[in-house]
């Protein structure tokens, strides 16, 4: 488990660097508000890439998938949370 | 050869579960390092929510391609880095020491373009203080952008500048010492570091440098 075929690292590695053109290739498209949701899911799918495979969390037991999840899951308790104040501080 | 299998401490039943323990711990290490960084993002978020002009034009003045450049430099680097981890299970420790190296060696590129950046920054009165200038509508809050573009590349910067050290002192173990031979959880640990580091930089990369370049 620990040693993957070397092409699942190289096809995660061009992966990434495509991901990578394509992020700056659509920040230069005027996509209106929708132009950070195309670069954050992108960067999402980048992490989820580079957790899945380089950090081998695809081949671990459940017991790792909850610690990785409990991480961002207080992550964005934090984000949400916050945000919604601020978001809705202008409402009266 | 008993004497050169993984020793397992007495607390665990076997290497692998002992192993698994490793992970783990590294995990929760790693999930501290996300709420650490997380709070600098919500910094970041709360405050490009509340003047998202002033962001965006301050956004506009940071070179983009030194960005674009140093994205590609972390990520190929993390994918030399789980070929190191891969040389390191297999047990080829003079791949691994020479793997580990480049890795390093891509770090401190990184380190490197980043300090040019920097450099040019200072020169253009964009360091937050008394000598901070700008001619955008809104200086306070351009100010305010540069403020936390300043801290958060900083302390990624110093996450860098420890991997790259931890890094070359590995690939030294991996060659003049006996530390991984049958061994490979410390460098799959610190594998998971590099590639946090990582992560880090792929979502600092879009929201420091591309707020609102197409207008």
């Amino acid at each position: 488990m620990r040693a993957l075929s070397p092409r699942i690292y190289l096809i995660t590695g061009a992966a990434l660097l495509a991901l990578l053109g394509l992020t700056i290739a659509a920040a230069y498209i005027n996509l209106g508000p929708m132009n950070t949701a195309v670069a954050m899911t992108i960067s999402l799918t980048k992490a989820a890439l580079i957790m899945l495979f380089f950090m081998h969390v695809r081949y671990s037991k459940s017991l790792l998938w909850i610690f990785v999840g409990a991480g961002f899951f207080w992550l964005s308790i934090m984000l949400v949370l916050a945000m919604s104040d601020y978001m809705s501080r202008g409402w009266s | 050869m008993p004497s050169l299998a993984l020793p397992v401490e007495h607390q665990f039943d076997d290497a692998g579960q002992q192993r698994e323990a490793a992970t783990l711990g590294m995990w929760v290490f790693l999930s501290t390092e996300i709420l650490f960084f997380g709070g600098m993002f919500l910094a970041y978020t709360a405050y490009r929510y509340t003047y998202p002009q002033a962001f965006a034009e301050a956004s506009r003045q940071t070179l983009i391609a030194f960005g674009a450049v140093n994205t590609a430099v972390l990520l190929i680097s993390s994918t030399v880095m789980a070929f190191a981890v891969r040389a390191a299970s297999k047990n080829r420790r003079a791949l691994l020491g020479l793997l580990l190296l480049g890795t390093a060696g891509l770090g401190a590129l990184f380190l490197i373009i980043k300090g040019f950046e920097y450099a040019h920054e200072i020169k253009e009165h964009l360091l937050p203080g008394s000598r901070f200038y700008t001619n955008a509508s809104d200086p306070k809050h351009v100010e305010l952008f540069f403020s936390i573009y300043w801290v958060m590349t900083g302390v990624h910067a110093l996450h860098v500048t420890i991997g790259v050290v931890l890094i070359v002192f590995f690939a030294f173990r991996a060659w003049f010492t006996n530390a991984f031979l049958n061994r490979d959880t410390p460098v799959e640990l610190l594998g998971l570091y590099w590639h946090f580091v990582d992560i880090v930089w792929v979502f600092l990369f879009p929201l420091i440098y591309m707020i609102d370049r197409h207008s």
